[in-house]
């Protein structure tokens, strides 16, 4: 029997939502059915409209798709003024205040406390920039990841930018491709340093060589079925094709399709395409795309540069794009960091006028929730890097700043288990605060998701934290589960989860005593990842010993409960009313 | 029978239970159960992780349930586990200390 999803993506679903939106929007938000309210919210998505948890009735989180991370001069600017001027809600955020923008782990953007009324109006002044939330959420072509910096990186063996473009025009508001039995994540990379993360995408075209007619030709070879959600993680799996850049565009649309009328259904746990996957196996993809969905004869893979990695392994080169780095044309991207992807309005604003001022005006997002600003000359460099602003979103900032990656949590998103955001600030303010790693460490990746979805990439980290409850003296704490020595790179790994539901207050002090235990006892020039690797999984629950340490946790409570985790008076009973139409 | 249809769903990716169109049992919770096929313990002290799906055997409304004891560890997927009652319209949650008992035949 098809799901409620797929009743309701079955009468109205695609492009056709948006006119449906505006007409509630003009009426207000009352003017949606009570019983008809689910419906709509599920069809919103595909237009990038979430409707915020309980307790925050009729306030909308609103993705911005941004193919790449690649913001053009002035885009910035247009997301810092919208956010400024309708992400403010009825609640305000202890560390972040009132209006700020989320970079997300998939090169996107999302605005919190969004009103219906509003949304016709900031569409309008999104799509007169070059920006849109089309197909940001649902059950669709999400927005198209890569390496952020392709088309400038010295480290580039081709240039996927031009690749992603058509990709997006092609399957942004396309019908054939707007009703999938799930979302639909791709990753284009074309860089050496695997910061395309395409192991854990649905479909993953990554850069290799292929001798076509006695020459070398680059083009991408192609991944299927990663993803890291519901317990269930899955790396992109070999289906023995390579293909030339002008054919990415039939062979995406091709696997697209034999997802779209293959996928489950019937049951949204399995509807990933890494479970299809899973019960095809590779050879069965590979044959179903030959001979249903593309009119040519494939290539089989050809030789990759995996073994170039050094993205988020934990080891060697470059694990971000943090910092100042070679472009091809002379100048310089500088990658800054912002700490759990969330910067407020104001300084989006200025970020904006700096990169207008220092470089080109481009700025562009990483999968590690931070910013890039482009095409800064060497001349402009030092005076760009004295810049004020640049104190807090740091080129060179602590290694816990720098490896902090954190989802939503439970200030607003329904799935979430724990408070996320604003705690793993606090993590890592106490962790620079208290603890030095090794000599010749400077990398420690610590991922905090708030729950199994896994938007935070928690199997990816040196140290994945995972929301959990359990009790303490008796009573309900939120918790987390740690795990350890995820990465990716040629031999792409998920974290061991080693230690389960430590209270939140002791997690600090778990992850200086790991430390601890890491400096004394690896071997010279050990990474962390080959130390969690040559150690048993209670050798290292023995390492993690969880600790009370002077961290203090202000949101140990059932932060589900509340209406908004930081209000003076949070109880659900005290939620605010839905925002009256204006 | 009742007179009044229920409608049950589960929504958001399995965070809530909605009954009559509004959220009313969420994930995240401890719940106490006896869940003996779920694991050893006396008593299961489950986090409720996801909700995999709803239904209602008379008055009473009940979900399938996964999540993980945060007694002994296990993880699984429970029976069918009561999570509250429909009266008159109106739907009242199975109080969050209460002991719920896995329903053995569906």
């Amino acid at each position: 029997m098809p799901t409620d999803v797929e009743n309701w993506k079955s009468e109205v679903y695609g492009n056709e939502i948006r006119d449906h939106l505006f007409e509630f929007a003009e009426q207000g938000f009352d003017s949606i059915p009570d019983d008809e309210r689910d419906a709509w919210f599920e069809r919103f998505k595909w237009w990038g409209l979430y409707h915020q948890r309980n307790g925050q009735e009729g306030y909308f989180m609103m993705r911005i798709g941004t193919p790449n991370g690649v913001l053009e001069p002035g885009q910035l600017r247009v997301v810092g003024e919208i956010a400024d001027e309708y992400a403010r809600g009825p609640g305000t955020n202890p560390i972040f205040g009132d209006a700020y923008a989320d970079f997300t782990t998939r090169q996107s953007i999302q605005l919190h406390w969004i009103e219906l009324s509003d949304v016709p109006a900031i569409f309008e002044k999104l799509e007169e920039n070059g920006l849109s939330t089309q197909q940001a959420c649902g059950d669709s072509w999400r927005n198209i990841v890569g390496n952020p910096v392709a088309g400038k990186d010295a480290q580039e063996v081709i240039d996927a930018w031009p690749v992603i473009r058509e990709l997006n025009e092609t399957f942004k508001g396309n019908d054939d491709h707007a009703n999938l039995p799930r979302k639909w994540k791709v990753s284009v990379t074309g860089s050496a340093d695997g910061s395309g993360q395409g192991d854990i995408n649905d479909l993953a075209f990554e850069p290799a060589y292929k001798e076509i007619d006695g020459e070398d030709v680059v083009g991408f070879n192609v991944r299927v079925g990663g993803g890291l959600s519901r317990n269930e993680p899955r790396l992109a799996r070999e289906i023995d094709v390579w293909v030339a850049p002008d054919q990415v565009s039939d062979v995406a649309g091709g696997l697209s399709a034999l997802f779209r009328d293959n996928g489950d259904r019937e049951d949204r746990y399995n509807a990933r395409i890494k479970f299809l996957v899973d019960e095809w196996g590779p050879e069965r993809v590979r044959e179903t795309l030959q001979d249903e969905y593309v009119d040519f004869e494939l290539e089989t893979v050809g030789r990759d540069v995996r073994e170039e990695y050094t993205y988020n392994t934990g080891a060697g080169e470059r694990n971000d794009l943090v910092g100042v780095h070679d472009q091809t044309d002379g100048t310089n991207f500088v990658g800054l960091n912002v700490l759990v992807g969330r910067m407020g309005a104001a300084d989006v604003l200025d970020l904006a006028d700096l990169a207008a001022e220092y470089g080109s005006g481009e700025v562009r997002l990483s999968q590690r929730q931070n910013v890039i600003v482009t095409d800064v000359p060497d001349a402009a460099l030092d005076d760009f890097l004295d810049e004020p602003l640049l104190d807090h979103y740091s080129p060179d900032p602590s290694p816990f700043m720098r490896g902090s990656v954190a989802c939503t949590g439970t200030e607003f998103c329904s799935l979430s288990i724990v408070e996320t955001k604003n705690r793993q600030v606090r993590f890592a303010r106490w962790l620079k605060a208290n603890v030095d790693l090794p000599v010749g460490v400077d990398e420690f990746h610590i991922h905090l998701s708030g729950c199994t979805a896994s938007c935070a990439q928690p199997q990816i980290a040196d140290v994945s934290l995972r929301g959990m409850k359990t009790r303490k003296d008796g009573d309900p704490v939120e918790a987390l589960d740690v795990g350890l020595g995820g990465g990716l790179g040629d031999e792409p790994q998920f974290a061991r989860w080693v230690t389960q539901r430590v209270p939140v207050d002791e997690v600090p002090g778990a992850i200086a005593n790991l430390i601890e235990s890491f400096a004394a006892e690896r071997d010279e020039g050990e990474s962390f990842r080959a130390f969690v690797a040559r150690h048993d999984d209670d050798e290292l629950d023995a390492f993690v010993d969880p600790e009370e340490t002077d961290y203090e946790d202000p949101m140990m409570h059932n932060t589900k409960r509340t209406w908004y985790p930081y209000a003076e008076n949070d109880a659900m009973e005290d939620a605010p009313s839905p925002p009256a139409d204006d | 029978m009742w007179g009044v249809t229920t409608r049950l769903r589960v929504l958001d990716d399995g965070a809530w239970i909605s009954v009559n169109d509004a959220r009313k049992v969420r994930v995240s919770e401890l719940w106490r159960l006896d869940a003996p096929d779920l694991c050893e313990c006396a008593l299961t002290d489950l986090v409720v992780e996801n909700f995999q799906s709803v239904g209602v055997d008379g008055p009473t409304v009940e979900a399938r349930v996964y999540g993980q004891c945060i007694a002994c560890g296990a993880t699984g997927i429970t029976g069918w586990i009561p999570v509250g009652r429909v009266s008159g319209g109106e739907f009242a949650q199975i109080d969050r200390s209460a002991v719920r008992r896995v329903r053995r035949e569906r």
